[in-house]
């Protein structure tokens, strides 16, 4: 059978060789470009090769003192995790409830979520939000962007789901006639079968929340800030220095770089997994 | 990763005799107890701002001072004012450019990915390195990337003897620039969703129809699209919230946070337009009456796309 659909075709291989190199040449463009020197910037064609001013760069982004570089890495390092561990905990707590538990309403509490997922929360409700922080004299402190963030309906509900799938409901029974307690099965039961999950779950949310940037901007002081407003601030005030701003940019997606080389293969399956159940 | 409500699976659960005095509590009192955590956050930081952004919007409020009932006034003022439709239009234009190619290019390249192939896993990982990097470094590259008088974009360009382009200067310009980025981050990901629908498709469809006759391109439009409407929708939908709120690339573009998208507005966002009212300006109440048009703009979006969405069935 000559058309089988599933057979790769020069078309489908320059595609491919194609998707690749548009995915990975910003990205190898950013960390030549964090090695080079401005007067190297701005040649063109611009360098394509990297060159050795790696840590000549590095001194001056750590020099910049009204960029507050490190604090700013520090922070986004403390926010995402703190937001990762609760959203995780939070979700694998409702999630088993949703998923194993019979009680009245939880239908109702379970739709609720899915509506609530299609309202861009961070950026409707700034406002309030912001006069809330300003109440509690919490602008410019890392709580104002935890606390938000840790509303989060997607990770209830992948929870949901994943906890329905990974955990058979006769082990829950068999659980409780043995005598053990809500909690106690959660601990015993849901928690071990749920890590591969969780592990996906918690890469995402890391991912998402080191990304977040319009409610950091409005809320955070520039001298206490997180690596996204960091980086603007670099951006609009040393925008010229393009060597240096590309280090920065390049030591802010590093982190997330790393989890991604270490986690891919689970990443990937998570999504793909996540995708097939709609 | 999905908007279908799979109700969870509840099994027969056989009334086990209770073994506990705290048995009763424990059945019925700590599943909510379970749920309570996200609700009550949810309460704080997601019913009380949206509730108190409506009550907002129909006040005048400018930070220090006190809120004065205005009814719908912060309403007429913004559908009579030139510069929030401005950002309305420069919101879905810059959708439209990046949402279309997108998805066009995320169904080619998932396809593609969904052939036999050797090391599929780093292909798949490769098309995710973009959704890996923050959104503020793809825009930090982009805009270098787009400079005038150093960037490869120009320099490409000027191989066809084209004059440099200043890309934030003009309306087209600018919307074709951000929509690449958003482009960039998203496509990949876009297409390893599709994927993992594909590969639910049964093959016994493409056999039938490879054993008729029908052309691999013929497959493609008349199996795999149709079958693929659900993710499509579910794509869609990402794509719209997304791009209703789009912010951090049109403000790193501009390089500064002025919030005013260009000096005559040519990429203000809605999201920029409230930044800059309620936190430049400090007119919050007229911020929240901003804030719910976006709202509103959101849900016209979904349906509008839903509807597009849903024909893509009888388009054979």
């Amino acid at each position: 059978m000559r058309n089988r659909p599933w057979d790769a075709t020069l078309l489908t291989k320059v595609t491919l060789v194609f998707a690749l190199v548009m995915s990975a040449f910003p990205i190898y463009y950013m960390f030549i470009m964090a090695t080079r020197t401005n007067e190297d910037a701005v040649e063109t064609p611009p360098p394509l090769l990297p060159g050795g001013h790696l840590g000549e760069n590095v001194e001056r982004l750590l020099a910049t003192e009204d960029a507050h570089f490190l604090t700013g890495l520090v922070n986004s390092a403390i926010v995402a995790t703190t937001v990762t561990v609760s959203v995780v905990l939070i979700s694998t707590l409702a999630g088993f409830a949703f998923a194993k538990l019979r009680f009245p309403g939880s239908k109702l509490l379970l739709g609720l979520i899915l509506v609530t997922m299609m309202v861009p929360l961070q950026q409707m409700g700034v406002v309030p939000l912001y006069e809330l922080m300003v109440t509690l004299g919490w602008t410019g402190q890392l709580q104002s962007v935890i606390l938000p963030f840790l509303v989060n309906g997607f990770g209830v509900f992948m929870m949901t789901q994943y906890t329905s799938q990974a955990v058979p409901d006769e082990l829950v029974e068999a659980a409780r006639v043995d005598g053990a307690t809500t909690m106690g099965i959660y601990r015993r039961i849901i928690i071990p079968a749920l890590r591969p999950g969780m592990a996906v779950l918690a890469l995402l949310v890391f991912m998402q929340t080191w990304n977040e940037f319009m409610w950091p901007l409005i809320v955070l002081h520039p001298d206490n800030p997180v690596v996204q407003t960091s980086i603007a601030a670099l951006n609009s005030a040393h925008g010229t220095d393009y060597v240096m701003l590309f280090t920065g940019t390049a030591a802010s997606v590093l982190p997330l770089f790393v989890v991604f080389v270490l986690f891919g293969r689970q990443i990937v399956g998570g999504l793909m997994e996540g995708a097939v159940k709609a | 990763m999905t908007l279908q409500l799979a109700p969870p699976r509840q099994g027969s659960r056989r009334q086990a005799p209770p073994p506990r005095r705290m048995s009763r509590f424990d059945l019925k009192g700590v599943p909510y107890l379970l749920v309570s955590p996200y609700y009550a956050l949810f309460a704080i930081f997601g019913v009380f701002p949206l509730g108190y952004t409506l009550w907002l919007s129909l006040h005048d409020w400018e930070l220090a001072g006190d809120k004065t009932f205005t009814g719908l006034d912060n309403y007429a003022a913004l559908v009579t004012d030139a510069a929030f439709w401005n950002a309305v239009i420069n919101t879905l234009g810059m959708f439209a450019l990046a949402t279309v190619p997108q998805l066009v290019l995320a169904l080619m390249l998932a396809n593609a990915l969904n052939k036999r192939l050797k090391g599929r896993l780093l292909l798949r990982l490769g098309v995710l390195l973009p959704l890996v990097t923050s959104v503020v470094a793809v825009a930090v590259i982009f805009s270098q990337l787009y400079s005038r008088d150093y960037g490869l974009f120009n320099w490409i360009l000027s191989w066809f003897g084209v004059e440099p382009v200043v890309w934030q200067n003009e309306k087209w310009s600018s919307w074709l620039a951000i929509s690449t980025m958003v482009d960039w981050r998203w496509t990949g990901y876009n297409a390893i969703i599709l994927l993992a629908a594909m590969q639910t498709i049964p093959r016994d469809l493409y056999e039938a129809a490879a054993l008729d006759g029908a052309s691999a391109r013929r497959q493609f439009w008349q199996i795999t699209v149709p079958m693929l409407r659900p993710t499509l929708v579910f794509v869609v939908f990402i794509s719209t919230i997304g791009g209703m709120t789009l912010f951090a690339e049109p403000v790193m573009f501009e390089g500064n946070p002025m919030m005013t998208g260009g000096t005559t507005g040519q990429y203000q966002t809605v999201a920029m337009f409230i930044v800059k009212e309620g936190f430049r300006d400090f007119q919050m109440g007229y911020a929240a009456a901003a804030a719910w048009l976006l709202f509103v703009l959101i849900l016209l979006g979904t349906m509008i796309n839903y509807g597009f969405t849903r024909r893509i069935r009888g388009a054979r």
